[in-house]
């Protein structure tokens, strides 16, 4: 995968300082548009390690986002109050990296269209489990109590007046942190291995790599890490419902690295920030806001063919 | 548990089978020949099950709504991919993935535009308006009948055509082989048109017949893309005769775990099809 030269970790590095001073000169209601732009991106990194990395594309990746954010409400029950976020996010990471581990053995089996298939199965599975059972609080979602930033008696108080700010901190905080760890992952040998993955299958097979395990691994971390989006995401709205894990929020996923560009890790930034814009955009034009969702998402298909990150590429990205 | 209950299940869960088995061949025979994967297919059913509400609404009756549905979608189809689906045969599958997601937005909206988003009954055609009495205690819809009599006709006239015709051969041929078709001279273009064609006018169908059954509401085409989709994995990417025992077994165990089963009915299925990925990941029906 391409990460970005130096001078784009600059500029990317600029672009989190101008986030991180939003408090000084941007309104509540902006800083939360940064937020949940920062989640998108969160979302559509984890999205990344599996697309971008090993060529694996996955409709699955919006049920282990919605069990990060499920989780954050079931322990808060179990708990009988607001958990602490140094429980909430390690619960949601596990939550969802383990059924991206029970799910993965059998989806992995399958490549390209059968992959495709099976884990738009097998997330609509999970969709349904919220959906139509009581487990998480039936179809129509339910508020849930946010987790606090406190533990052993020491803690920090949120209130509504600074709510935007501390959010718009801690949501860069956890990207900066994602991007930095697969920045770093697909310099490992773990990721080269992925890379060579999505190149040639057949070849790493050939060569004696246990493509299968290292399939799993990228799978179950990607699970992981939209486990923490999600984890994100119910902190934000203090509201979960089963549409967090439906295909559609998947889909758009795919659209939000397809838009940044699928071989750069920068991509799914780029593309969850002109996404979330976009979307800002087309709603003070019209109500129809589908209608301008699938219309961009026509034209980032038929016009945009390496994603925004491929705008400035003098040729096209290696694959 | 009684008789004529369960006989009343069984025949339900057939009928939704072969409702299914409409909508599920076209989708894998527009996978087999194209290798696309049509994520709008749902949508196409929906907008059958709109025009059968609009029709019926006009004319006072479902029966016209029939033959629009086959015919429009025809046209539709075909008219989309020459448009659309034309441009996308060498890309990715993620971007005829996202292609047909931006469709099912653009199709949603315009329903929204063209109609409203509340949901509405079709009232079944008057002439089927009763009940057939089969025992002394159990009577079934005769529109229920109809309907299971004309997928069985569908299904029929579909084998005849795909074992026995030319065109059908070379469906066959590019399920098997894509190059296949190239090699034997047959215009790939005309038979994509003729898939695509075929597989929206099948989904229309299935939506005008399943109108009168369920509400016509939005969304509804989402519920059936997603179980259409395991029926063509637990069937066998490609293959009709797969897709159609598979509709009915995915429709009877549907039907019957809502009945008797309720809190597990809705992962059973699932189960079932990562049952056949690890057992036959080739489908279950598929040919060795």
């Amino acid at each position: 995968m391409r990460c970005a030269s130096p001078r784009g970790n600059l500029a990317l590095a600029l672009a989190a300082l101008a986030i991180a001073c939003m408090p000084f000169y941007a309104s509540p209601y902006h800083m939360q548009l940064a937020s949940t732009a920062m989640i998108a991106a969160m979302f559509a990194l984890s999205l990344q390690l599996l697309l971008g990395g090993a060529g694996m594309v996955s409709l699955a990746q919006a049920a282990f986002f919605g069990l990060g954010a499920y989780a954050v409400h079931l322990l808060g029950r179990a708990l009988g109050g607001p958990p602490s976020i140094f429980l909430s996010l390690p619960a949601s990471t596990l939550v969802a990296g383990l059924a991206a581990l029970v799910i993965g053995p059998f989806a992995l089996r399958t490549r390209g269209f059968f992959l495709l298939m099976t884990t738009l199965a097998f997330g609509q599975m999970l969709f349904f489990v919220f959906h139509d059972t009581p487990l998480g609080g039936g179809a129509d979602g339910v508020f849930i109590q946010r987790p606090v930033f406190a533990a052993f008696g020491v803690g920090f108080e949120v209130t509504r007046a600074n709510r935007p700010a501390v959010f718009l901190l801690v949501n860069l905080g956890v990207l900066t942190a994602m991007y930095a760890v697969l920045w770093w992952l697909m310099r490992t040998l773990f990721g080269h291995a992925l890379l060579g993955i999505r190149a040639n299958e057949d070849r790493m097979r050939a060569m004696g790599h246990d493509v299968l395990r290292l399939k799993l691994a990228a799978f179950v971390l990607a699970g992981a890490l939209a486990g923490i989006a999600g984890h994100m995401a119910a902190l934000n709205d203090a509201f979960v419902n089963p549409e967090l894990l439906g295909w559609h929020r998947s889909a758009e996923a795919l659209l939000i690295v397809l838009l940044g560009g699928i071989g750069a890790l920068h991509g799914p930034i780029l593309g969850a920030f002109a996404y979330t814009l976009i979307g800002e955009i087309g709603q003070s034009i019209t109500e129809r806001q589908r209608l301008v969702e699938g219309l961009v998402i026509l034209a980032a298909v038929l016009l945009l063919r390496h994603g925004l990150a491929g705008l400035r590429l003098r040729r096209p990205a290696p694959t | 548990m009684d008789l004529a209950g369960l006989l009343a299940q069984i025949l339900n869960g057939m009928q939704y089978g072969l409702l299914l088995f409409l909508i599920s061949s076209g989708l894998t025979l527009i996978f087999g020949v194209m290798r696309v994967i049509n994520l709008a297919h749902g949508s196409l059913f929906m907008i059958g099950a709109y025009l059968a509400y609009v029709l019926a609404g006009a004319t006072g009756s479902l029966w016209l709504a029939l033959p629009a549905s086959l015919l429009g979608g025809a046209l539709f189809g075909g008219l989309l991919e020459r448009v659309l689906f034309r441009r996308f045969r060498e890309r990715e599958h993620l971007d005829q993935v996202l292609l047909t997601f931006a469709l099912i937005l653009l199709f949603e909206e315009a329903r929204a535009a063209l109609l409203d988003n509340q949901f509405h009954s079709v009232a079944v055609p008057a002439v089927l308006d009763f009940s057939v009495r089969v025992t002394a205690e159990f009577a079934y819809s005769a529109y229920r009948i109809a309907v299971l009599g004309i997928c069985l006709g569908i299904a029929a006239l579909m084998f005849a055509f795909v074992e026995r015709t030319r065109i059908g051969s070379a469906i066959r041929a590019a399920s098997e082989n894509a190059e296949m078709v190239d090699l034997l001279g047959i215009d790939a273009h005309r038979l994509h048109t003729l898939v695509f064609a075929a597989g929206t006018a099948l989904a229309m169908l299935a939506g005008a017949l399943a109108a009168p059954l369920q509400s016509v509401y939005p969304g509804m085409g989402d519920g059936f893309l997603i179980i259409s989709f395991v029926v063509v994995v637990i069937g066998g990417l490609g293959s009709i005769a797969g897709a159609f025992w598979a509709a009915l077994l995915i429709g009877l165990i549907d039907t019957l775990g809502k009945a008797y089963v309720p809190q597990a009915a809705g992962t059973a299925i699932y189960v079932l099809m990562a049952a056949v990925l690890v057992w036959r990941p080739a489908g279950l029906f598929a040919r060795a």
